[in-house]
């Protein structure tokens, strides 16, 4: 069978959908970024951005840019009515103190316990550059990984044990990829939401560990 | 009389010391003391140990302040950008020492040295190449690193308005590590664009108190059109 990968926009969507009314997010940079575009209309849903912004809105219209209101990825961005402004130290706070119910990041690997890699290749002639990553992955309530399900050369980035440096361990609650979303539980990986087309066997050939599909999951 | 204005960003500049720890604000182009940055660079001071999030941007800023070849070192989260090409050619010649820190653990080890906490332990990093060497511990059953204050000789930051008693207050998300460093040196110097009459701030939403702040210093506004040719040309 034929099955379309989704787009890093239908991925967005999804976890987009999936954010419950009243939740506080933080979406890191690059494609995370992409989920603000399809927060459903119907819900508040209070973005944080780590510079010191709550309720944090989308880009400002042409021309109308304020170069002292940024995102984490230093964009311009504008504020929602109720929005607030803070410092640094209030802002991780909220991170690391298990304010955010959610935050959603990228990464180069996922381990099977939930281990996350996503600040450094290792490689020896990378400028390493952490950021924020350290602090998300410890101090959200809910860890979501939003990635590609393989590398460019076709490898499971969801491995048994990350060969990347690491970013936290044990931090990941679900991992939403271009194949299915995977829910990381204690004993084993749950895959649901596979798209069309897709097998289960076929998305246990392609990840490199053991998966579970969702409606096995009691047998588990 | 309490007069902590002073007259000029050279004047506010002038006594800091070859080998300073220098706290800079800012953190992408935002909430950067551009000015005092350049004052810094024209007065001298060598062998600094710098502080920001960031590793400069282009060659203005803390990345004139690295081209000038004044900085022995950088504490920072984030040095890779599009355009920190200057840090990028110092640290591969091995000209720079760079002090890798989450971003979270930078900050609040800046609070830590302004609240006089002697370190910290927090999970932030725990296992990660950044724990390397570091004590642990499980605290309520979470692994934990500790964590030592950074304390500044110099925090230079960018407020939106100040008055003689340095009150501060700061505009959007320029705030950003503003607060947090004036709390955390020992000269504190606040460029700020607007100097407002002792009592005109509302005190209910002075951001950064008088006591964190050492000299004022009334710099000009750039039109927004300077600042975005200037986000352009980098």
């Amino acid at each position: 069978m034929s099955y379309a990968k989704l787009t890093r926009e239908q991925i967005a969507q999804r976890i987009a959908n999936d954010i419950p009314e009243g939740a506080y997010v933080n979406l890191g940079i690059g494609m995370p970024t992409l989920v603000g575009n399809y927060l459903p209309r119907d819900r508040e849903i209070i973005l944080h951005s780590e510079n010191g912004i709550l309720g944090m809105g989308p880009a400002p219209a042409a021309g109308q840019a304020d170069m002292d209101l940024i995102n984490a990825g230093k964009e311009p961005v504008t504020l929602l009515t109720g929005g607030a402004y803070f410092h640094h130290t209030d802002s991780f706070a909220m991170m690391r103190g298990g304010h955010l119910d959610i935050c959603v990041l990228g990464a180069f690997q996922i381990s099977v316990g939930g281990d996350l890699a996503n600040w450094h290749t290792g490689a020896k002639d990378a400028i390493p550059a952490v950021g924020g990553a350290m602090d998300l992955a410890v101090g959200a309530k809910n860890v979501w990984v939003m990635m590609e399900h393989l590398t460019k050369s076709g490898e499971s980035k969801i491995v048994e044990r990350c060969t990347y440096p690491l970013t936290g361990i044990g931090v990941v609650k679900r991992i939403y990829t271009d194949l299915a979303v995977i829910d990381v539980t204690p004993r084993v990986l749950v895959a649901s939401r596979l798209v069309p087309g897709l097998s289960f066997d076929e998305l246990q050939h392609l990840t490199g560990v053991p998966l579970l599909p969702s409606g096995d999951r009691a047998a588990a | 009389m309490i007069n902590k204005i002073v007259p000029s960003v050279e004047a506010a500049l002038a006594d800091v010391r070859n080998g300073s720890t220098i706290l800079i604000g800012g953190f992408g182009g935002a909430g950067v003391p551009a000015e005092l940055i350049d004052a810094l660079i024209a007065q001298g001071a060598r062998e600094l140990t710098v502080v920001n999030n960031n590793a400069g941007n282009a060659e203005y800023g803390v990345a004139a302040l690295l081209k000038a070849g004044r900085v022995r070192k950088i504490v920072c989260s984030y040095p890779r950008q599009n355009d920190s090409h200057v840090f990028e050619g110092l640290y591969r010649a091995g000209k720079i020492e760079l002090e890798l820190v989450p971003q979270g653990t930078l900050s609040e080890r800046m609070r830590a040295a302004g609240a006089g906490i002697g370190a910290f332990y927090t999970p932030t990093g725990y296992g990660t190449d950044l724990a390397k060497g570091k004590e642990t511990r499980v605290i309520d059953g979470k692994h934990c690193v500790l964590e030592h204050p950074i304390h500044g000789d110099v925090a230079l930051v960018k407020a939106e308005k100040g008055d003689r008693w340095g009150n501060l207050v700061y505009r959007k998300s320029a705030r950003n590590f503003g607060p947090t460093m004036a709390s955390a040196a020992k000269c504190t110097i606040a460029q700020v664009y607007e100097i407002a009459e002792l009592g005109d701030l509302d005190p209910e939403c002075i951001v950064t108190p008088g006591i964190f702040v050492t000299r004022v210093v009334r710099v000009l506004r750039k039109s927004t059109a300077q600042v975005i040719n200037a986000e352009q040309a980098a």
